[in-house]
């Protein structure tokens, strides 16, 4: 299963015929285990990774660490739903550590992001406060190295 | 025209290129060529080992090791061989670290063989096996296997080539350019004939780690076969480190003495840098290279019934990351098939000729490429194998 997840993770054009040529199982197998995945949710959903930097629509993204205040029964589970419902929050984490709540935060430019922090996110019941790092450069994301690679340096031919 | 003013040696002029470099020749220069032909791994060395060995060239790790390699290392790669195949070595003086398994064997058959003696090689076989052992002065007896075997060694054949002058065996197993393996029990009989006509075994196991179906058999830890047989390994493909150029030889302390002592003249020491990274390999290196042999054995099904779907058939090789396909069928020779598939659809893919005469009719294809580049190379391939058709109907 694991096999299957990282495959799909690399690609999630895969096909299941391909999947099960490469595991060596049947299509069929791979297919049911697939629609086991996506019930469960483990699958969550099928997208691509896009360098937004090299693409002509601006994007800005912004790590932001909130403390928060828990809550009696729910902790911070609460407060971290109300922040997520924004469609500015791009992803949140319950971090360990001096931060309570990660919150990456995508918009148009750099005004945006603020005005949302000033506006939504630190007004926020819950929060108590917050801190903005902007991203200036991304290096990898996913797992997947971003900047030029060197072509294949090999022999065309060799032994 | 060779300038004759100039001295060379008989055993120079003697050598012909090997049937890789030929190919190669004509590959070079031209653009947007998929290459199957590459003998090493698509991955960069992970980058712990670089880093590990940049760490210990800033630290000032640059002199002379010792001649048999350091020594750390040595009982890195002693504790690796007992922990994988029960086999046991002294790591003071049965092992050997070498500037690859090239140099190893080139080594071994000089610190074995006399004038005139006589090495078994099953063939198709690596390419530098047959002129290693001529140049050191014995006499490559080649073996034909078969694919109706899967190019396994056959014990009546290795029997039938043994002669009052025969010395040793020459194997390879997981096998460049078959990819076939050899089991434990396939290799029982022939541990037997070894012993009975007391050969010496050279077994070159640079692929071990890149079997994906069964265990992988070592032939030093068959029953009684340490004594006898040197056993070879190295770096280059299970962690990706080819271009380090390091790899070992274990085995019975007079010769790897004796091997020790020409590698003393020739080599001095294996390179620091490289040892340190092999080091760094062994202690460290068993996720990332599990993570890359399980990518070869996707692409390995992936290639195979590609192959097998488009009409060149394709045993399921067991290791190395090799495909050896049969063209004979479609009526053109080994050359012929794969100078067209260059020249006309741009794959390149070596000729099976260029591993002996028996591997006329067949083609060997690297899977180290990615699963992308495979695809298309199938696709080109199925080109040409249609075109052929074609042209004998017409």
């Amino acid at each position: 299963m694991e096999h299957i997840l990282r495959l799909l993770a690399q690609d999630s054009r895969i096909t299941a015929d391909e999947i099960a040529t490469r595991l060596g199982r049947s299509a069929e197998e791979i297919r049911h285990t697939i629609q086991q995945l996506e019930d469960d949710g483990i699958i969550v959903s099928y997208g691509a990774l896009i360098n937004w930097e090299k693409s002509a629509d601006n994007k800005v993204f912004a790590f932001i660490n909130v403390e928060a205040v828990p809550e009696h029964g729910s902790g911070f589970d609460s407060v971290a739903d109300y922040i997520s419902r924004f469609p500015e929050v791009h992803s949140l984490y319950l971090m360990s550590g001096s931060t309570d709540l990660q919150v990456v935060v995508e918009g148009d430019d750099f005004r945006e992001i603020a005005r949302f922090v000033a506006e939504k996110l630190a007004p926020a019941p819950g929060v108590r406060s917050t801190s903005t790092s902007f991203v200036l450069k991304s290096y990898k994301m996913e797992g997947i190295l971003l900047g030029e690679q060197p072509d294949d340096q090999r022999l065309a031919v060799s032994p | 025209m060779t300038d004759r003013s100039l001295p060379l040696s008989q055993k120079a002029i003697g050598l012909a290129p090997s049937g890789i470099r030929k190919f190669f020749d004509l590959v070079i220069g031209m653009d947007d060529v998929i290459s199957l032909g590459v003998g090493e791994p698509d991955f960069a060395t992970p980058w712990h080992i670089c880093d590990a060995a940049v760490a210990a060239l800033r630290r000032g790790v640059t002199s002379y090791t010792s001649n048999a390699g350091l020594m750390d290392l040595r009982e890195a790669i002693v504790e690796d061989l007992q922990r994988r195949y029960g086999v046991g070595y002294d790591p003071e003086q049965q092992v050997l670290v070498t500037i690859g398994v090239s140099e190893a064997l080139d080594l071994a058959m000089r610190a074995t063989l006399n004038p005139g003696d006589e090495v078994i090689v099953p063939e198709p076989s690596y390419v530098s096996y047959m002129p290693t052992v001529e140049l050191a002065g014995g006499v490559a007896v080649g073996v034909p296997t078969v694919e109706a075997n899967d190019f396994k060694l056959r014990p009546e054949d290795l029997e039938a080539a043994i002669t009052p002058r025969t010395v040793g065996l020459l194997i390879g197993y997981p096998n460049n350019p078959t990819g076939t393996t050899m089991s434990r029990e396939e290799f029982a009989p022939i541990a037997e004939i070894c012993t009975r006509h007391n050969l010496l075994v050279f077994s070159d196991e640079i692929y071990a780690h890149l079997t994906y179906e069964g265990e992988h058999a070592c032939f030093a830890a068959l029953p009684g076969m340490a004594e006898r047989t040197v056993l070879f390994n190295g770096f280059s493909k299970a962690y990706a480190m080819t271009g380090w150029r390091l790899g070992y030889a274990c085995g019975p302390a007079e010769i790897i003495g004796a091997m020790n002592r020409i590698h003393a003249y020739t080599a001095l020491c294996a390179p620091v840098g490289a040892q340190m990274a092999a080091l760094e390999a062994l202690r460290h290196g068993e996720a990332e290279m599990r993570r890359m042999i399980e990518e070869y054995d996707q692409r390995r099904r992936l290639f195979v019934k590609g192959l097998n779907d488009i009409g060149l058939p394709c045993f399921m090789p067991r290791g190395a990351f090799y495909t050896f396909p049969r063209i004979a069928h479609l009526g053109l020779t080994a050359k012929e098939f794969s100078e067209r598939l260059l020249f006309e659809h741009k794959v390149a893919a070596v000729p099976g000729t260029a591993f002996g005469q028996s591997g006329e009719g067949y083609l060997r294809c690297t899977y180290a490429t990615s699963a992308e580049q495979l695809k298309t190379a199938l696709d080109r391939m199925d080109q040409l194998v249609a075109d052929i058709k074609a042209g004998a109907r017409s």
